[in-house]
């Protein structure tokens, strides 16, 4: 262990948050000193928001101490943080579209002085860590990173030397992880506290100089990341050891079921969002989709699932052009498809209503007559829970009580009993804990084995690289290429993924 | 820092769907509406118990006035089900007063140009026209919206206006009453075209009940009850299911604003025996608070109505027998209001007391 002259810049002694009955955080500790990188690594639930949100005054502790910089802190807003120099920058940007750089550093800061003073502290900074900001620019035209470029300015201008950052790489490219990690160890060379909160070990391995795990709301210890092996961390995580290897079935391909030949679609404002997409899927086939998040999957999802109308192009289902029509209609034509939307209580599920009611919702109109049969969906609800394990307390509690893998489960297990042709899945693992994903990616796989043709919109690219039999790649709605998931790399991928086209990505290789 | 902080905070509760404190917590509000209530009346110098006394006497104490109670429960029952059928799909349906007039004006029609059919057939006949002319006139507003996505909060209320001022234009040019002795009102409705009575009170009020009964039923028991709450619980699900969300739209809003039409037809006929501007008189707002008073629920709406209706007609009574201003009995009113409305809050958030310094962390 490093021996640290002065007092760490954050202590958590014994912090304990519960909500009700929950225990969100129970006793848990942490220390970051100055110039150090921690990692806070635990599964989604663990957690990890919860602690980060009390040391930044958004929750009251029920209990325990925050110490800051040796200095017992009473922590009641993030005001009161940022004044402590503690910032944080949140998975999800908080940044105003139509307004300036510039004005969205300053924006809730008092004083600040003249335009010109203010470009030039955030100049002064841009240099100190090599952050590449224009002033002038409109949040709207950034990308994704260079957003996130913003938002770690925000804190910096305001002051903060502790910073925060909640799942940073979640949305970047491998290029943009490998840039913010730069940038990170520059912050920490100058003397800067860091904690990052992530799921995904092999940046805990890159980044971090010490790694916290967090499991079930209690703390699993701390330890040097370079005195321990990637296989311990899981299990200090998971409370087991468990393979994360993902098994990629032979796919026995068949004959193209799902044709999609030249789409383009506008959105509401006339703006392409897809233009010229083409691709096919076969019988026993997944297909993934990589693309920095905003590159058309969701469109190409809605079009394909009758939510959205084509301007232009044809999609085949087993020879049958449903371009154009409702999801009602589709059903009528005789084609057998299921979607998985990407925000599952926003699109596909019906949060306040019961797992009956859910399972109701693509049979409901089935029979004949005015009146609603409700036993056909109570038994296939039994079934879902029953052969998915679906942790409930009972099939007339709300789906919003459900955990997430929970109701991925109940969405998943209500699209496959119609036994598709074509599944299509948006990032279904979006916020599900490790045994929950690992189960999503074997229905996937058994959906693949029974000859649905699979297209599974993902963001872990080294989940797609590892599940997916052939990917396609978009950026801003066009195919940069379709490639074999056996004979491509992340950095090809994220080079695809920026708008680089396969033919100069290979051409560079 | 900050100096000054709001010494409370609400934190939301995990347990919303708590039956017992949600029970508890409204009884307690009612006791704390009283004794707030009492202390305004004792401040004007009068005895509370005393007056609270003679409201339940004057709204269930004799036959006369609990016939008087029903009769107001009526309309406000009625138009509570049609609010719950736009609001269970989050249409805020705020024009059921409108509505109510639009229906009286068609029943009203029928009653005084018409009145030459056999009776049972002229009743029908007033309660259909009261119907299809409420639920279309409901049906602009949902057309609008399915169509252009115009706000339906201010599309409703602006015609109420509308069907408010047609009522004085009738009363006052085309259907003025020509015996009237000048007066600007409508004749009274030929006996055969009023509603007859059971048990003392018109027979409304089994309307009402029956269709309390049908309402459950379709919002529990139909696919179209199921369609209007999957549309209301989350429109993009409703569109993955492929459903036809405008079309669902304009049906709920028809049939919503048809029950608020049968409502005037039933209030001009039963009670006023004539179309007066007063025919909606506020029902089709407190309907409103009715509706969500009972969350929603038909079954749960009857005893939240008969509950309302005793407070109305309980402070007319001690209006007239304390000579309270009738002011003073609305103040009142809406002290009670105010709590039982309240308790909501308390049912969702509980306060922590955190003192002006932020809370002690141990």
């Amino acid at each position: 262990m490093v021996e640290h002259a002065t007092a760490p810049a954050i202590e958590l002694r014994g912090l304990t948050k519960s909500f009700g009955n929950v225990v969100a955080n129970s006793e848990v500790d942490l220390t970051v000193h100055q110039g150090e990188i921690l990692s806070l690594l635990g599964e989604n639930g663990s957690g990890k928001t919860t602690l980060m949100n009390m040391l930044m005054g958004l929750y009251r502790p029920d209990k325990g101490e925050i110490y800051i910089h040796g200095a017992r802190a009473d922590i009641q807003s993030p005001h009161d943080a940022i004044a402590l120099g503690v910032g944080m920058i949140h998975q999800h940007f908080k940044l105003v579209d139509v307004l300036t750089v510039r004005d969205n550093i300053v924006l809730g800061t008092r004083g600040g002085g003249s335009r010109k003073q203010i470009d030039a502290k955030i100049r002064e900074l841009s240099q100190r860590f090599d952050l590449n900001i224009a002033p002038e620019r409109k949040i709207y035209s950034l990308s994704v990173g260079e957003k996130q470029m913003v938002e770690i300015m925000k804190v910096l201008y305001r002051g903060a030397r502790t910073l925060i950052l909640d799942e940073p790489t979640a949305v970047l490219t491998p290029q943009e992880i490998d840039r913010l990690f730069a940038i990170l160890r520059r912050m920490k060379k100058d003397g800067c506290a860091i904690i990052i909160i992530t799921h995904k070990l092999n940046e805990v391995m890159e980044i971090s100089d010490r790694v916290t795990i967090l499991r079930k709301g209690r703390s699993m210890g701390t330890v040097v990341t370079g005195e321990i092996q990637i296989r311990d961390l899981i299990e200090r995580m998971v409370g087991e050891s468990i393979d994360l290897s993902i098994h990629r079935p032979e796919p026995k391909r068949g004959g193209n079921v799902l044709d999609v030949h030249r789409l383009s679609v506008l959105n509401e404002d006339k703006v392409a969002v897809l233009s010229d997409v083409s691709f096919a899927i076969a019988r026993g086939e997944i297909l993934g989709v990589a693309g920095v998040s905003g590159s058309g999957q969701r469109e190409l999802c809605e079009t394909i699932a009758g939510l959205m109308a084509p301007s232009r192009g044809a999609i085949l289902v087993d020879g049958v052009d449903i371009a154009g029509h409702s999801a009602r209609d589709i059903i009528k034509m005789g084609v057998h498809m299921s979607f998985i939307p990407e925000d599952r209580f926003g699109m596909g599920l019906l949060p306040s209503m019961n797992i009956v009611d859910n399972m109701l919702l693509k049979s409901y109109c089935a029979h004949k007559g005015i009146g609603l049969d409700r036993r056909p969906a109570r038994k296939l609800a039994e079934e879902v829970v029953e052969t998915l394990n679906v942790y409930t307390p009972g099939l007339n509690s709300p789906v919003r009580l459900l955990s997430g893998g929970n109701a991925q489960k109940v969405l998943l297990g209500r699209e496959i009993s119609s036994n598709p042709s074509v599944l299509i899945t948006a990032y279904p693992v979006r916020g599900l804990d490790i045994h929950s994903s690992m189960t999503i990616y074997q229905l996937l796989n058994e959906q693949k084995e029974k000859g649905v043709a699979v297209l599974f919109i993902g963001e872990d690219l080294d989940v797609l690289l590892e599940l997916c039999d052939r990917i396609m790649v978009l950026c801003g709605g066009r195919v940069t290429g379709i490639v074999d998931a056996r004979d491509v790399t992340k950095e090809q991928l994220g080079l695809m993924m920026t708008g680089h086209p396969l033919e100069e990505v290979l051409g560079n290789a | 820092m900050r100096n000054w902080q709001m010494p409370v905070r609400a934190i939301k509760r995990v347990d919303e769907e708590n039956r017992l404190r949600g029970v508890f917590l409204r009884v307690v509000a009612i006791f704390l509406a009283l004794a707030v209530g009492g202390l305004f009346l004792w401040a004007l110098g009068f005895s509370p118990v005393a007056v609270y006394a003679s409201m339940i006497e004057g709204a269930v104490g004799t036959k006369t006035a609990l016939r008087m109670t029903a009769r107001l429960c009526i309309p406000l029952l009625i138009t509570s089900l049609a609010v719950t059928l736009a609001f269970k799909m989050r249409f805020w349906n705020i024009g059921a007063e409108g509505q109510i007039g639009v229906g009286a004006i068609a029943a009203s029609y029928v009653a005084l140009y018409h009145s030459d059919m056999p009776r049972v057939l002229l009743l029908l006949t007033m309660a259909a026209a009261g119907f299809v002319a409420g639920g279309l006139y409901g049906a602009i507003p949902a057309y609008f919206k399915a169509k252009f996505g115009t706000n339906e909060t201010l599309f409703t209320l602006m015609l109420n206006y509308v069907a408010f001022y047609t009522i004085q234009a009738l009363a006052q040019g085309a259907w003025k009453d020509p015996a009237g002795m000048g007066f600007p009102k409508i004749a009274r409705f030929a006996s055969q075209a009023q509603l007859p009575t059971l048990l003392g009170v018109h027979i409304g009020w089994v309307v009402a009940l029956v269709l309390v009964v049908l309402v459950h039923l379709y919002l529990r028991c139909t696919k179209q009850g199921y369609e209007l709450t999957v549309v209301g619980e989350n429109e993009n699900t409703a569109r993955y299911a492929g459903m036809n969300v405008k079309k669902i739209l304009v049906r709920t809003m028809f049939l919503s604003a048809g029950l608020a039409g049968l409502a005037g037809m039933l209030q001009a006929s039963g009670a006023d025996k004539t179309l007066t501007e007063s025919v909606a008189n506020n029902v089709g707002f407190t309907a409103i608070t009715v509706a969500w008073l009972a969350q929603l629920n038909p079954l749960a709406m009857v005893v939240v109505t008969v509950l309302f209706c005793i407070l109305t007609k309980g402070s007319d009574t001690i209006q007239s027998l304390y000579n309270i201003a009738p002011a003073a009995a609305e103040v009142f009113q809406g002290i009670i209001l105010f709590f039982v409305l309240g308790s909501e809050f308390f049912i969702r958030y509980r306060l922590r007391f955190v003192g002006f310094k932020g809370g002690k962390v141990e």
